[in-house]
Parts: structure tokens; sequence; C-alpha cells
């Protein structure tokens, strides 16, 4: 039975080490000159340079970078919780035949890959002029989270009993009344699901960005981590420290929230 | 009267944003996709005429998307193995009794954060300086040559990643399906004799079937449409030969600006993937039983 254990660690750890060492190399050549890193990837670096990262902050516009993907992020995630949930709510209460067919279609559009809509997507755009501008990509990303979002909403409304709603309703409340002060608040768990995983999916995505912000200054961190390595392909060392840049900001947040992110994954993964 | 009005008005307020966002950008420009396939538009001339099933035709007869396509089955086929194993053994360790068992599944779940064009970079390096610097000094001849120079190991480079990152993904699926098996049902099978193994494959993967209907729902729809891995770690090379479906109708599309056939070839690839993971979820929900 011990002998058994002492198998499993060493499995575990193995594997752990395998997942992490990736990281610990980025990290760790960050901090290097080109030449020791591509003659020792492995060894410490014998000093903090810092050089790599102010050659990466300017080559990259790093802040323009991260200040487009946190509005585009936080923009998109909020209205996209406020307008999904409110449509769930809508489509649980009232069993109406339209409302059957929009949920049926919500679902059924899940089902479509991106590379089958993103063809036309760019040539109506395009011809209707939209294209390069943030708020093009906002209402996109309202579009393509609803189905998601709408169905995992919808399956939490669904086990909340009606007679919460009825005292308000009594009281004299409308449908908008009853739902932020009664539903509204009870959807936090599942909000706190849909949020985490639209925000990994929108401040990482690359292709929708990178079809509709044309020009360097609307860039998102990872188009800006893509034409970086496009145009520096041999100076290796900045490019790890433009890595661990790009990284940085969501290793942050998994640190301090790590239980609340995998919990959210699962419950989203359930539904 | 005032009733339908009132029903369209509350109607509008609740769903309208969220229903005019899904119509303009999936359902509308998805039909008009449609229209498009019968169509030679080349996204440069003003006009363009019907063809017919003209570029469904040139699509089956063309060499390269076929080889393209087998390529992307190969990816899509063998990552969701792998994956699906790598995570369930993950999974399976985690629930054993393991120590620090929260730390570890925040470490493997750790490469989900990040998106794959940054993970493509990270392992180009790890493949062209790393394993090669490994190779040479401990003289393996399979390591010392890049993965990335060559046609068949830089499609195995693709799927390495690609397990790498969605293991601990999975793996959190795959572990809330274990937990989520009653005690007494565990309890008893060891009362009756059953061992480890037994107890494995014959209560515990049974009755967490949901489980490997998500998981490997998620794994075959992701790989069918991945780009942003390929673009990154091989962008297709060497020769083209790792180009995988979605980066083909981007090229067709966006490089060589043939739209029709672009779409077409995007509208084969929502059929693939709609029947694989259709029959998939049909074919695994049959074994399901009720714990």
């Amino acid at each position: 039975m011990k002998s058994k254990n002492w198998i499993k660690y060493l499995f575990a750890y193995l594997m752990l080490i395998i997942t992490l060492v990736p990281f610990y190399l980025m990290i760790n050549n960050s901090f290097k000159t080109t030449q020791l890193f591509v003659k020792n990837p492995f060894s410490l670096p014998r000093t903090f340079n810092i050089t790599n990262y102010t050659t990466a902050f300017q080559r990259m516009r790093y802040s323009r970078a991260i200040s487009n993907s946190a509005i585009i992020t936080c923009i998109s995630v909020s209205l996209l919780i406020l307008t999904s949930s409110m449509t769930a709510y809508f489509l649980v209460r009232h069993n109406w035949r339209i409302n059957r067919w929009l949920f049926a279609a919500l679902v059924a559009s899940m089902l479509v890959p991106f590379q089958a809509i993103m063809i036309p997507l760019v040539s109506i755009y395009g011809s209707l002029d939209l294209l390069n501008n943030k708020w093009t990509l906002i209402f996109m990303y309202l579009g393509f989270g609803q189905p998601f979002a709408v169905f995992v909403f919808h399956g939490f409304i669904k086990s909340i009993p009606l007679e919460l709603e009825e005292a308000a309703l009594i009281d004299g409340a409308n449908k908008l009344q009853v739902f932020f002060q009664v539903i509204f608040p009870l959807l936090r768990p599942v909000i706190m699901t849909v949020m985490i995983l639209d925000v990994l999916w929108i401040w990482n995505d690359y292709l929708l960005p990178s079809l509709i912000l044309l020009s360097p200054a609307e860039r998102t961190l990872p188009l800006s981590t893509y034409s970086f390595f496009n145009e520096y392909s041999v100076d290796y060392a900045p490019l790890m420290a433009g890595i661990v840049m790009t990284i940085l900001p969501v290793l942050v947040v998994y640190v301090m929230a790590q239980r609340q992110i995998i919990e959210g994954i699962v419950k989203g993964a359930i539904k | 009267m005032k009733s339908t009005l009132a029903k369209v008005k509350w109607f509008s307020i609740f769903t309208g944003p969220a229903l005019i966002a899904f119509l303009c950008v999936m359902v509308i420009p998805f039909f008009y996709g449609i229209y498009m396939t019968f169509t030679d538009w080349d996204a440069l001339a003003d006009t363009y005429q019907y063809v017919g099933l003209r570029n469904y035709a040139l699509v089956f007869s063309d060499r390269a998307f076929h080889r393209q396509f087998l390529v992307t089955f190969r990816y899509v086929i063998s990552s969701t193995i792998l994956v699906n194993i790598f995570a369930f053994i993950l999974a399976w360790l985690l629930t054993s009794g393991i120590r620090a068992q929260s730390f570890l599944r925040a470490g493997f779940f750790t490469p989900n954060l990040i998106g794959g064009i940054v993970l493509g970079y990270i392992w180009r390096f790890l493949f062209a300086n790393v394993f090669t610097l490994v190779g040479k000094s401990l003289g393996i001849e399979a390591l010392s040559t890049s993965f990335l120079s060559h046609p068949e190991r830089a499609v195995s480079a693709l799927i390495i990643v690609t397990v790498w990152q969605y293991a601990g993904y999975l793996m959190v699926i795959y572990i809330a399906g274990i937990v989520s098996i009653p005690k007494e049902i565990e309890e008893a099978a060891s009362i009756d004799g059953a061992s480890g193994l037994r107890k494995l494959f014959l209560i515990t993967i049974p009755l967490m079937l949901p489980a490997f209907v998500i998981c490997i729902f998620i794994s075959l729809s992701r790989g069918f449409i991945a780009y942003d891995l390929n673009l990154s770690l091989t962008n297709g090379a060497p020769y083209g030969s790792t180009q995988l479906a979605a980066m083909y109708v981007y090229q067709q599309a966006f490089l060589a600006r043939r739209y029709g056939l672009g779409q077409a070839e995007a509208m084969v690839l929502f059929l693939v993937v709609a029947v694989a993971t259709v029959t998939q979820v049909q074919l695994t929900k049959r074994y399901e039983v009720e714990a």
C-alpha cells in the first residue's frame, strides 16, 4: 500500500513539472540576453536584466494594448451578462411559441463553428464600413456570446420557484422591477460562471479581433503579441519578456481567485 | 389588443438587445454565407455570378483540401483520445486521497488561462531551442532536430501542445464527475470484494459517462476549429503540411481572396463538426446509466 502511494505522488508531481516547466523557462529567460539564452535556456540569469521588459513594453505598445483589451473585455462581458440573463428569464417565464423557437435557435447555433460565419461577417461589416472599430467588435462579442450565456442562465432560472416573484407582483412591481429586485440578485453564482468563461474567451481571443481591428492603435494584447513576434522573430529574449507581460494580468487574478475560477468552469461545463 | 401590445413591449425590452445582436452577428451572416457559396465572389470585384454548385464540386476535387482534411482528422482524433486519457488519469489520481489536491488541480489547470497564440510561441521556443539542445547534449537522435521542421512530427507537435493544454481543463470536469458518484455505491462494491481496477471499470466509469460525453464533445469541437495555436506554433509549415481546416479556410478567403470557395469549405467544415459532435453525443448517451 505504501509503495503504491509513492508511485502516485511521483507521477502527479512529474506531470505537474511538465505542465509548469514551460512557464519557468519563459520567466527565467526573460531576464537574460539572447546570446546567453540560446547557449543554455536552463541556466539562471546572472543579473536581473530588465532591458528586455522595457524593449518589449515599447515595441508591443503595451499600455495601449492592455487598455484596449481591458475596455473591450469589460464592456462586452458586462453587456453580455445583462442582456443574456434578461433574455433567459423571459424565455423561462413565458412559454410562448416565439420564445420556444428563439431558445431552439440559440441552442442550435452553438454547433456552428466561428469559421462558418467569419467570411460573410467580414464582408457584410466591411461593406457597411464598420471595421476597425472597438464598438463593432463589442457588438459581435455580444452576439457570439449569447447562445452559451442564455443557455446557462436558462438552466439556473428554471430552478427558481415562482412564488418568490408573486409576492413582488402583488406589491405592484412590473416585470423589470421583479427581474432586477428579485431574480438578478439570486443569479450571482451563475453570473460568476458566465463572467469567468467569457473574460477568458474575450481576453485571449485572436481570430475575431484580427479580422475587425486593423490599425495598430486598436490592437488588443493577443494581436500585439502576434505582430511583435512577426517583426522581431530573431531577438528571443525581449519576446519572452513580452509573453510574460501578456500572461501576467491573468496569472495574478488566477492566483487570487483560483478556487472560484475552477468551480465556475465546472458549473459551466456541467450545465 | 392591449395585451398583445403589452406582450410585444415586454418581449422587446427583455430580449430585444440580445436578439438584435444574435441576428446581426450569427443568423444573418450564416444564411448570407450559404448564399455566398453559390457565387464566384472574389472580394475585389463589384459584380459576381451565380455558379450553382460549382464551388462545392471544386471543394471535393481539390487535392490540397483533401490533404488538409486528413491532417485535421489526424490532429482531432489523436488529440481527443490522448487528452481524455490524460485528463481522466489526472482526475482519478487527484481524487484518490492524494495530499495538496487543490494545489495540484490549480497547477494542471494553469495552461488554460492563456490564449493559443501565446502558448504556441512558448512551445515554438521549446521545440526549436530547448528540445534540440537537450537532444544534442544527451545524444538523442530524435530530439536533436526540431520537431517543427519535419512534416509528420510538426503535426505531433500540435497534438502534444493541445494535450498539454486541455488535459488540465478536462481533468477539472472529470473530477466533478467522480466526486458526484455516491459514496455508498463504492463502499458496497468494496464490501463485495471489488478491487481498485474492477471498481474503476465497473462502477466509476459507467456512472460518470455524462462527464465523458461533455469532455469528448469539448475536445472534438475545439479540435476542428483550432486556429490560434496552429498559426503561432507552425503557421502551416513545413510546406503547408500542418495546415488545419480552419487555417485553410482563412487562407482561401482572405489571402487567396476566394470568398465563395472559402465559404463552401467553411460549410463543409460546419457539416463535419455538426455530424461528428451530434453522433458522438448520441452514441455515448446510449450507454448512460442512472446511479
